[in-house]
């Protein structure tokens, strides 16, 4: 039986074909010796999954997305992949995908923008059906009219499949979230998807400074076993035992098993908190905490907001940050407790909707702090100069009202 | 007697009798199993909430004593009637979407063969023909062209049942029905002669009226899917509800439809590398039974 405890399957402190040391994931991620390198944010996903022992990953062509996902082929051709293959369409990708996990492979592909809507309805069957794939969403614009920019719009879809949603602000994020999150959602109590979301071009086709672990390190290999459901391979018992079984069990009881599964669902969503925390060194970052106007912000967007901070100081003015790492599970008392001295709270967003805004506005109290913006949308780029701009236009505007209503 | 199926003897007291019936009577890890077993052993298919007299499940019946690997074969479904059946089935079994059942085939298929390389690992898609043909037609097609090794079974009962007798892609033209108020206006779809154009080795169409044709055509197709490439196999399941027949008249309407000349006719195409692999396998259970005689 190929497991973990499979005398085929290499274990912890052995080596696989490549020649990569099975690695402790704790080890791999916090005490390895990493080293810079220059690369772009596809090259940096084609690194992470050389790094974590993927059985099998499928992939079609979509801007930004393609280079990644023909670089991990060119990983199945080194041997570092197990099995590769294009599909025919996200939603048969996805299909492709969840039936690899179902039958107990460690699985790894990546889509965006209108790919990840074609896919759509995959993802709260993964989550239901608890499949720690993971997928890259090197999120873009959706139609219509038709744009292959950046944007984010995709991720406010996404967020109540039931999936582990973590939004990396540069490569180097990505890098940590691509191998940290496969740990994470593979947790008996989690095993969960998770979808590692990066900003097209903005971090898929520039270059950027990487630590990396070392290339020969590489995490262990998944155990289906170690799963809160059954492997769909024949090999434990029951055999009178489908994935997927309780509304078709009966009509009369599957309101309450769906509703009790989808609970459940979002419990274990709540449950990769202790194993995030300390990995990703917490689900939000803060810079000037105590000061009055702070951005939150997740993605590139961060890096927007930083540089703005940057601007405000050259000014002689104090402003805060919050990122925000991981959106599901949402950071809400984390960011209640991060943004408590805070008077105007600003969310910089790369879409129309501005769903980050509306998901802090809905849980932290004196919500009228909030402002949904600036936002840009469909490629659009969100200078720092611009941001400060507009949120000095913003506090004139609130300071005239306090004048005539105050 | 089965070995690999066995329950944890910690949980034996607490197990259903139909479970521990199952284990102690069932027809794992028997090479001849087939039909002949009905009425001497536990059938991996109890029940189901399938209409009285429904010839699906007859077709599931036949199908589920023929399949020649069961301690080791993952059955994908799809949404319809066919998905009341398959938490009565004795295998693991998938239901996840409607239509994506070859996508997911071809997934767990490959994860299986990673992962029992030296052990075979059957995957049989069973779904209606609103799922094979209709919706997941692409998944299905694509299955085909890319020669992934597993076995389509399409229950083809010619319109789609579960939600009330809509029209399908395998509906004979000029049939009345919902969402064909006028009458279906194109041809039923010819999927037996686009699967052997898109790369099936073993492909047949029938009706699921005879339980030895039945147990032969599936031995035969998920073996040449295991060896040689993808097969397919439509059986006509007639919706007994929606044509307007009684329970028992199932049957009649099977055989009526497989006459010469009608649309179920048996037929069957293999592909001359499926035919070789045959002739091997028919030479080696001859060579077999003249060692055994002498």
């Amino acid at each position: 039986m190929a497991t973990q405890t499979d005398s085929r399957v290499p274990q912890i402190g052995q080596r696989n074909k490549k020649g990569q040391l099975i690695t402790d994931p704790q080890e791999l991620f916090l005490k390895s010796t990493r080293t810079p390198s220059f690369l772009t944010g596809s090259e940096v996903i084609r690194e992470a999954v050389r790094r974590s022992s993927v059985d099998f990953s499928v992939a079609y062509p979509i801007t930004p997305q393609s280079e990644a996902s023909s670089l991990v082929g060119e990983l199945y051709a080194e041997g570092y992949v197990a099995d590769y293959m294009r599909g025919e369409s996200e939603f048969a990708v996805m299909g492709q995908c969840a039936g690899a996990a179902f039958g107990g492979a460690r699985v790894f592909t990546t889509t965006a923008g209108p790919g990840t809507l074609r896919a759509f309805e995959n993802f709260p069957m993964w989550a239901g059906s608890r499949l720690p794939i993971q997928v890259v969403f090197t999120v873009r614009g959706i139609n219509s009219p038709l744009t292959i920019q950046p944007d984010t719009l995709e991720i406010a879809f996404m967020l109540e499949t039931g999936m582990l949603l973590w939004h990396a602000e540069s490569a180097q994020d990505l890098f940590d979230f691509m191998i940290k999150g496969y740990y994470v959602a593979e947790q008996p109590e989690v095993h969960l998807p998770i979808g590692v979301i990066c900003d097209g071009f903005f971090v898929t086709h520039t270059k950027d400074m990487v630590m990396m672990t070392p290339e020969d390190q590489t995490l262990p290999h998944y155990d289906p076993y170690r799963s809160p459901v059954v492997c769909m391979d024949m090999e434990v018992p029951p055999v009178r035992m489908m994935r997927d079984p309780f509304v078709m069990k009966s009509n009369y009881i599957s309101y309450m098993t769906h509703a009790s599964w989808q609970l459940e669902i979002r419990a274990a969503i709540e449950r990769s908190r202790k194993h995030t925390i300390p990995l990703l060194d917490g689900l939000i970052e803060v810079e000037n905490g105590d000061a009055e106007i702070m951005f939150v912000a997740s993605g590139t967007a961060v890096s927007q907001a930083r540089e703005a901070i940057r601007l405000f100081r050259d000014k002689g003015e104090r402003v805060g940050l919050v990122k925000i790492k991981t959106l599901r599970p949402f950071p809400t008392e984390e960011i209640r407790r991060a943004t408590e001295h805070a008077k105007h709270i600003f969310v910089p967003e790369f879409n129309v909707a501005g769903w980050l805004a509306r998901e802090i506005k809905s849980t932290i109290d004196r919500n009228h702090r909030v402002v949904a913006g600036p936002h840009v949308a469909g490629g659009m780029t969100m200078p720092p100069e611009i941001i400060v701009e507009e949120i000095e236009k913003h506090m004139a505007h609130r300071r005239n009202k306090e004048l005539v209503h105050g | 007697m089965a070995n690999r199926i066995q329950i944890n003897k910690e949980f034996v007291d607490i197990m259903p009798q139909d479970y521990l019936d199952l284990v102690d009577n069932g027809t794992y890890e028997t090479p001849n199993r087939g039909w002949k077993d009905f009425g001497t052993a536990t059938e991996l298919i109890a029940e189901h909430s399938l209409c009285a007299g429904c010839p699906e499940s007859i077709a599931f019946r036949h199908i589920m004593a023929s399949i020649p690997n069961p301690e080791d074969t993952v059955m994908v479904g799809s949404t319809g009637c066919t998905s009341l059946v398959f938490p009565m089935i004795a295998v693991h079994n998938i239901h996840s979407l409607f239509g994506n059942q070859n996508a997911i085939a071809t997934g767990l298929k490959r994860a299986l063969a990673l992962r029992f390389p030296d052990r075979v690992k059957d995957v049989i898609v069973l779904a209606g023909d609103g799922a094979t043909v209709d919706i997941g037609l692409d998944m299905t097609l694509q299955s085909w062209f890319r020669k992934e090794r597993f076995t389509t079974i399409c229950f083809d009962n010619e319109l789609y049942a579960n939600t009330g007798g809509q029209e399908s892609g395998l509906m004979q033209k000029g049939f009345l029905a919902k969402m064909a108020p006028l009458g279906k206006r194109f041809e039923k779809v010819r999927l037996p002669e686009i699967a052997r154009e898109s790369g099936c080795d073993y492909v047949a169409i029938m009706t699921a009226s005879k339980p030895s044709l039945v147990e032969k055509v599936i031995k035969q197709a998920v073996l040449i899917a295991r060896e040689v490439g993808p097969t397919y196999i439509q059986i006509y399941t007639p919706c007994i509800l929606e044509i307007g027949k009684q329970s028992m008249e199932g049957l009649q309407e099977m055989r009526t439809s497989e006459a010469p000349g009608e649309r179920f006719k048996f037929r069957e195409f293999i592909s001359p590398e499926a035919q070789s692999f045959l002739d091997g396998l028919a030479e080696k259970k001859k060579a077999e039974k003249i060692a055994t005689t002498t």
